[in-house]
């Protein structure tokens, strides 16, 4: 529990502006796995929708080049499954990954993933840049009073498990 | 970064893990409405609803004024709170996810450690 406690204490997000939301997050490898992880979706399915979520991946597509795309499919318990896709803008191994959120429409934020080592570990930082300060607003507001959102899905779920 | 106490966050969450008090969020984000009206709209009774508002109340999400006979509610004065709990919400999907991923990080490690023996060999 304890361990459990400090590794979920090393995980920070915040809403940095008006527009932007970064998580931070230091691996204790090297850039190049860290990214391959990320980039490979037979590693990416492992680590993307834990048990906890209760979300399963039914299809899991990743053409991890600059130009490429990526579709995720998955479900959330009885729910109909929900498609997750968009463009890589930019692939840079082992450094930095960019890509879009189209599955919101005009509303999808822009995803940049930097991995920055240092003495064997790696900062990951993960910055999400929305289109506005209403479309930033409006991801949150969709998820803090919708009695059918997923992100309170799992919340409840979190709860549940205290 | 929003600065906020566990213990207020923790009654957020509290209050935000009843769909019906969601539900009377989302209902006095469009309009006040006395808990007569949130009441009929739940189809709960007045007591079952009295509790939810006071449980809202006390997270700071919803005020009440009475007025003559009638209590009205709206939305209460910390609407941060809801992007507080929101973010941290997201911060612990993300912390999850991480954590699966050291287990997938720490394989690859090993796999490669072998991988380098047996080129060395």
């Amino acid at each position: 529990m304890d361990a459990k406690r400090e590794s979920d204490s090393r995980t920070k997000a915040e809403r940095k502006s008006e527009r932007e939301l970064v998580v931070t997050r230091t691996f204790d490898a090297p850039a190049r796995i860290v990214f391959e992880a990320w980039t490979r979706p037979e590693l990416f399915q492992r680590w993307w929708s834990p048990k906890s979520f209760g979300v399963v991946i039914l299809s899991c597509e990743i053409d991890a080049r600059t130009g490429g795309g990526y579709r995720l499919v998955m479900r959330h318990g009885d729910a109909k499954p929900m498609e997750f896709f968009g463009r890589y803008l930019e692939v840079t191994p082992p450094s930095r990954l960019v890509w879009t959120n189209d599955e919101a429409g005009d509303g999808g934020s822009i995803t940049t993933v930097t991995f920055e080592e240092q003495n064997g570990k790696t900062l990951l930082v993960m910055h999400d840049l929305y289109p506005s300060k209403e479309a930033l607003d409006a991801a949150i507001a969709s998820g803090s009073t919708s009695g059918t959102s997923e992100t309170f899905a799992q919340l409840d779920a979190l709860l549940a498990a205290r | 970064m929003v600065q906020y106490s566990i213990a207020r966050l923790d009654r957020s969450f509290a209050a935000l893990s009843d769909a019906t008090r969601r539900g009377v969020l989302e209902q006095l984000g469009r309009a006040d409405a006395s808990i007569t009206d949130l009441a009929e709209k739940f189809h709960m009774t007045l007591t079952g609803m009295k509790k939810h508002v006071a449980v809202l109340e006390e997270a700071g999400l919803v005020a009440t004024e009475k007025v003559g006979r009638v209590r009205t509610c709206k939305l209460g004065p910390r609407r941060l709170d809801d992007e507080t709990a929101w973010i941290e919400a997201y911060r612990q999907r993300w912390a999850a996810r991480f954590d699966e991923l050291d287990q997938v990080i720490a394989e690859l490690k090993r796999k490669e450690k072998v991988d380098g023996r047996q080129k060395r060999k």
